[in-house]
């Protein structure tokens, strides 16, 4: 009994972390530049699917890593300055489908790199489960979970205890007021899109040993991170990792105690009632008006 | 003298049936007709999601779903409960626009990229059903759908769906004409331009955005009917992201806020696959190429810019 919710649990948090990471990368971007990202499960993609391919090649996994870092932070700026600084002052739809419009651009680029199949990483150390209380816990879950510490950990740090990441939250505050104490605008948005693409890519890393990875896999990712965001409340990037735990756990504990066939479904009507309900999120502010 | 001919609310409409009409008299096989009849298809759902996002700027990602039930309901409704497909037909658009009708009305008081969101979720729920309730839908190998019966003869020829798609899609675009001749319609424009003014000119906002969402799906509900009785066959992949996202890329191509520019984006999507064979392959990467461009270098989309260098020439 204990044992079975020990492990739904165990593996609702890993699962609920990725979606934490997702949900804090449509945060970066969003707070810096106010547009919601629809590219941002396409950062996880790359990271997983870069990873695999440089092991595949013979590249050291540290370093294979780092490779799909930089690649996905590359491509977060080329996003930013060819599709989003163009349009800058357009309204949010046409935002919406220029970011849509270059998720699918990663995705079919990603399809022709590496093929349409699915694409699988060793664990990191070793897949021997370790015995807790009656559950069995994959080592490669602990990896998630102390990465998405440290990550989380490392924006916070970097936002709150650089002068780039204060103006970064300046720039959020206030865009106009930030440019008039000489803050470089554009760098920071390109850099809030960097820094988004490097946690994705992050996330995407630690992840795929357990839930593999392929070119599609960013729309349910996208989809499930802004779920998270929904029940956390737009704009508060600890709300963001929270509302990803959360929605982690409910679609673990759905999928072992109701049925697994609509275990996707759980995130997509948690969020709906979210945003028909409590549109502000459990945390945040209010994101509807009414009409 | 032509512009005031130009301006007639029949002009658009008559224009369109006109050119169908051509294109119906020169086609020389049944291939063309066949891609000619996807392209008036794809058209009326271009048209009602044209309404919503170019004309009312409520965005929808999950288009799709609404043209999955339509396509659903003339394959399960005769097959599974001996439906006869006309009725079917219209279960299907009934169903979409009370579906519409009961979550549009909060979901359309999100705004942008909730709302975008939440069309999202909701057109890949509908997939997600089609995908596993396999003892219903067939699952994701799709099932036949059995041939429409009008006054006793089968109908399955190429042309006969060309005709049938043509005049579904003409009558589909005088009524949204009329529609945007109407208070509706200059209720649509100012809401368009601001929500707030409209809202204090005394414009129930609300009701307006609802109407436009239900046509909005009661037209792709038809087109995944018309689609599901003309194909034979359907799979939940008419329900997927990708084809909400055609739809949207149609009307954002051939220009947001203009009828006729949802139906040239309709007949580029539809074509350009068929004529080059290698779109299939890179069907992702090309499609989100020319949303971008589009966006980044012709924002207002391919007829209203033509259009308006036309204009300027002429004067």
């Amino acid at each position: 009994m204990l044992a079975q919710f020990l492990q739904f649990a165990m593996s609702g948090l890993t699962v609920g972390a990725v979606y934490g990471i997702v949900a804090l990368g449509f945060t970066l971007i969003y707070n810096a530049s106010g547009v919601m990202n629809f590219a941002q499960g396409e950062f996880v993609m790359i990271g997983g699917m870069v990873t695999v391919s440089a092991v595949g090649a013979g590249v050291p996994l540290p370093l294979a890593a780092l490779i799909a870092v930089i690649v996905a932070a590359s491509v977060g700026v080329l996003l930013q300055r060819l599709a989003i600084e163009p349009v800058r002052d357009a309204p949010p739809v046409v935002l919406i489908i220029i970011t849509v419009g270059a998720a699918l651009v990663i995705r079919g680029v990603a399809q022709i790199v590496f093929g349409k199949q699915l694409h699988k990483l060793s664990d990191f150390s070793g897949d021997t489960p370790l015995a807790f209380l009656g559950a069995s816990i994959l080592p490669q879950a602990l990896w998630v979970l102390a990465g998405t510490v440290l990550i989380v950990t490392l924006v916070w740090l970097f936002l709150n205890l650089t002068m780039l990441g204060k103006a970064l939250i300046a720039t959020s505050a206030n865009r106009l007021a930030a440019k008039l104490v000489g803050i470089n605008i554009s760098f920071i948005l390109a850099l809030a899109f960097a820094l988004s693409a490097v946690i994705g890519a992050a996330a995407g890393i630690l992840v795929t040993p357990i839930t593999f990875t392929y070119a599609e896999v960013g729309t349910l990712l996208a989809l499930k991170g802004f779920a998270a965001l929904v029940l956390g409340g737009l704009g508060s990037p600890l709300g963001a990792v929270i509302g990803g735990l959360l929605l982690g756990l409910s679609e673990a504990f759905a999928a072992g105690y109701l049925s697994s066939t609509y275990k996707d479904a759980v995130a997509l009507l948690l969020m709906i009632a979210v945003l028909l309900l409590r549109p502000g999120g459990i945390l945040g502010h209010a994101g509807a008006e009414r009409v | 003298m032509m512009a005031r001919f130009r301006q007639n609310r029949w002009f658009e409409p008559a224009l369109i049936a006109l050119i169908i009409i051509i294109i119906g008299l020169v086609l020389p096989s049944t291939y063309y007709f066949r891609i000619a009849t996807l392209v008036l298809i794809a058209g009326l759902s271009a048209t009602g999601l044209n309404l919503l996002l170019g004309y009312a700027g409520q965005i929808s990602l999950g288009h799709a779903g609404f043209v999955g039930i339509g396509a659903y309901a003339v394959a399960v409704l005769p097959a599974k409960f001996a439906v006869p497909s006309l009725l079917a037909i219209f279960c299907g658009t009934l169903v979409s626009g009370v579906v519409a009708l009961i979550i549009g009305r909060p979901i359309l008081r999100l705004k942008d990229h909730f709302l975008a969101v939440a069309t999202l979720a909701f057109g890949i729920l509908i997939a997600m059903v089609l995908n596993n309730e396999q003892w219903l839908t067939g699952g994701p190998d799709g099932m036949a759908v059995s041939r429409i019966e009008l006054f006793g003869i089968r109908i399955r020829s190429a042309q006969s769906w060309y005709w049938i798609s043509g005049t579904v899609l003409v009558l589909a675009v005088v009524l949204a004409r009329n529609l945007l001749d109407s208070s509706t319609g200059r209720a649509l424009r100012a809401l368009h331009d601001s929500e707030v003014a409209a809202r204090s000119a005394g414009i129930d906002v609300a009701r307006i955005k609802s109407i436009v969402f239900v046509i909005s799906a009661v037209f792709a509900s038809l087109s995944g009917s018309l689609y599901a009785l003309f194909n034979g066959h359907v799979t939940p992949d008419i329900a997927s992201f990708l084809n909400s996202i055609e739809i949207v890329t149609m009307v954002v191509l051939g220009g947001m806020g203009s009828l006729s520019g949802g139906l040239v984006g309709a007949v580029i999507l539809v074509v350009l696959p068929q004529a080059l064979s290698f779109f299939h392959e890179y069907e992702h990467l090309l499609l989100g190429v020319l949303m971008i461009l589009i966006l980044v270098f012709m924002r207002a989309g391919i007829v209203p810019t033509l259009a308006a260098r036309w204009a300027r020439g002429r004067l």
